[in-house]
């Protein structure tokens, strides 16, 4: 069983690091050639990131979007995730499912109803539409970990709170914004990383008046290789992965994606 | 504080911003495309308003009849590989201390976010002659000279379980940490091998979980829309990558749309029915 168990955990891992291996490998080469294993090492495709033009805006303007979008996801959300703990209404339920639906259909599907959406009210390529559109798509990720957080505050202190006499007001500012934060801050960087990667929605909306890296990559793509392709992407794997260690880190990443809080193992 | 319903008007008041938003952004674009379905192409522009369902029957073809039962066939194959590999790893995986766990989900989601320039990205230099695993097979001396092993259909296949491997085991995740874990020990009591109750217990009490995870990874599977292009060649595309090229390349955004409606209704046909299939066996059962 154990010897199963570490064989089945290899595979796995070989799988899902064989990939990036390579191109991390490839990113390290010291002439402008994609050859694995590299030849020579060189940091200076990652210099390039920073240095050329094209590349540097393309990283400012995804970091900027990602930014945004995340933080008007977790303006929707919260309100909502707060409402639907806080009072009974059954049919506000249906907004919800509206949260959700974007996350669960198939990408193209939301990212060409911006598209028809955009070009009709005439705002066609506008940047700050694709912070709305991936606002709107990913609300269900703080919408999910907010419900979580919601969900997990015990009532009795709440109840607590207004026996001394604290008004809705002052019991949200005091208790209960407190023990979400977590949550909070998770949600809005699940969303963030989540938009930083994001490639149809941008692309349908603001795809042809700006260059955020998932689009610069997949336009380098098709006009030929470079390494400085390689150092992008391991660059996002590595900043996706700090983002999520940070959160395992100081919150519980386990409950976060579904276990029970605290059982003890 | 109970929770209660609310009595003022002014208690509705923080729902207000997140409705507004969602109704405007999310299920008027929804509606306009499908509005858009029934326009007519505009050359010069996007569309002129009109009502026709001449959009709707250029799928009367062999071609798109072709593209449906390729994108079907492969997002079931997808599904299928990806529960078959994640649902035992998912459980080993709930059976490892809670740091180990804690870090295979950081890796995971790390992986998922990843965007699928990335991932098309990466697998195509995995599988290119000059960077690709065949260089390590001809170091070995398993090879004579390195090829490329894209575009083609296993490279699509290989690059799409890639993307919904991570997705799979996160789904399958909830369900199997909070599996009674008295079950395992009844069965081994019993003196059942743990391979045995695997099989014989913890398979068939999580057969419903194994059904949806099947359906949300086929529908996550279905969405796909670059890989198909960057790994395969045209008749490895799916219905997404053609929305893709009907909308962006094409500019034919009624056709585009009437796809897209199109997909929306196949993968809800095919969720119900598989739906309806499982409640009624589980009904007979």
């Amino acid at each position: 069983m154990r010897v199963f168990k570490g064989v089945w955990f290899f595979l796995v891992a070989l799988f899902l690091a064989g990939p990036l291996i390579v191109v991390a490998g490839v990113s390290v080469n010291e002439k402008q050639s994609l050859t694995f294993p590299p030849e020579g090492f060189s940091l200076s495709w990652y210099g390039q990131i920073f240095t050329d033009d094209g590349w540097r805006a393309a990283l400012f303007s995804s970091l900027l979007l990602a930014a945004c979008a995340a933080a008007l996801a977790v303006a929707i959300a919260l309100p909502l995730a707060w409402f639907l703990w806080r009072r009974i209404a059954p049919w506000a339920n249906v907004f919800q499912l509206l949260g959700v639906a974007p996350f669960i259909l198939p990408p193209v599907i939301t990212a060409l109803g911006f598209l028809t959406f955009w070009a009709t009210v005439g705002a066609y390529g506008q940047p700050w539409t694709a912070v709305i559109s991936h606002a709107i798509f990913f609300v269900t990720l703080p919408l999910v970990t907010l419900s979580l957080g919601f969900a997990s505050i015990d009532r009795s202190l709440v109840e607590a709170a207004a026996t001394m006499g604290a008004d809705d007001r002052t019991v949200l500012r005091t208790v209960v914004l407190p023990l979400i934060l977590p949550y909070l801050v998770s949600g809005y960087a699940f969303a963030f990383v989540l938009s930083l990667n994001e490639y149809i929605v941008a692309y349908m909306t603001v795809g042809f008046t700006m260059e955020t890296l998932p689009i610069k990559i997949f336009n380098a793509l098709r006009y030929g290789y470079t390494p400085t392709m390689a150092s992008v992407s391991i660059f996002f794997v590595a900043l996706a992965a700090l983002v999520f260690g940070l959160i395992a880190r100081f919150g519980d990443l386990r409950a976060l994606l579904g276990a029970m809080p605290s059982d003890g193992k | 504080m109970r929770r209660e319903p609310p009595r003022a008007i002014g208690d509705y008041a923080p729902l207000f911003f997140p409705a507004v938003m969602l109704v405007v952004f999310f299920v008027v674009p929804f509606s306009t495309m499908i509005a858009v379905s029934f326009f007519k192409r505009d050359q010069a522009g996007f569309y002129t308003p009109d009502f026709v369902t001449a959009n709707y029957e250029r799928f009367l073809s062999a071609f798109f009849g072709g593209v449906l039962g390729f994108s079907l066939m492969l997002a079931i194959m997808v599904a299928a590989v990806c529960v078959l590999v994640a649902f035992p790893f998912t459980y080993l995986l709930t059976q490892s201390s809670r740091r180990v766990q804690t870090i295979w989900l950081v890796v995971l989601l790390s992986v998922l976010s990843l965007s699928e320039v990335i991932i098309g990205f990466a697998w195509s230099t995995l599988f290119s002659r000059t960077a690709g695993i065949t260089n390590l097979l001809v170091a070995a001396g398993l090879m004579a000279e390195p090829q490329a092993l894209l575009p083609g259909f296993g490279a699509v296949l290989t690059g799409m379980v890639y993307q919904a491997l991570p997705y799979t085991v996160l789904v399958l995740y909830p369900a199997l940490v909070r599996l009674d874990p008295t079950l395992m020990e009844a069965a081994r009591t019993l003196g059942a091998s743990p391979p045995r109750a695997f099989f014989n217990v913890i398979v068939p009490a999580l057969r419903n979980t194994i059904v949806a995870t099947l359906i949300m990874v086929f529908v996550f599977a279905l969405g796909s829309y670059l890989l198909p292009q960057i790994l395969g060649r045209p008749q490895h595309w799916t219905l997404s990558v053609l929305i893709t090229d009907q909308a962006i390349y094409q500019s034919n955004m009624p056709f585009a749309a009437a796809m897209a409606v199109f997909l929306v209704l196949i993968s809800l046909a095919l969720v119900g029915l598989t739906l309806l299939v499982g409640g009624r066996r589980e009904a007979s059962a």
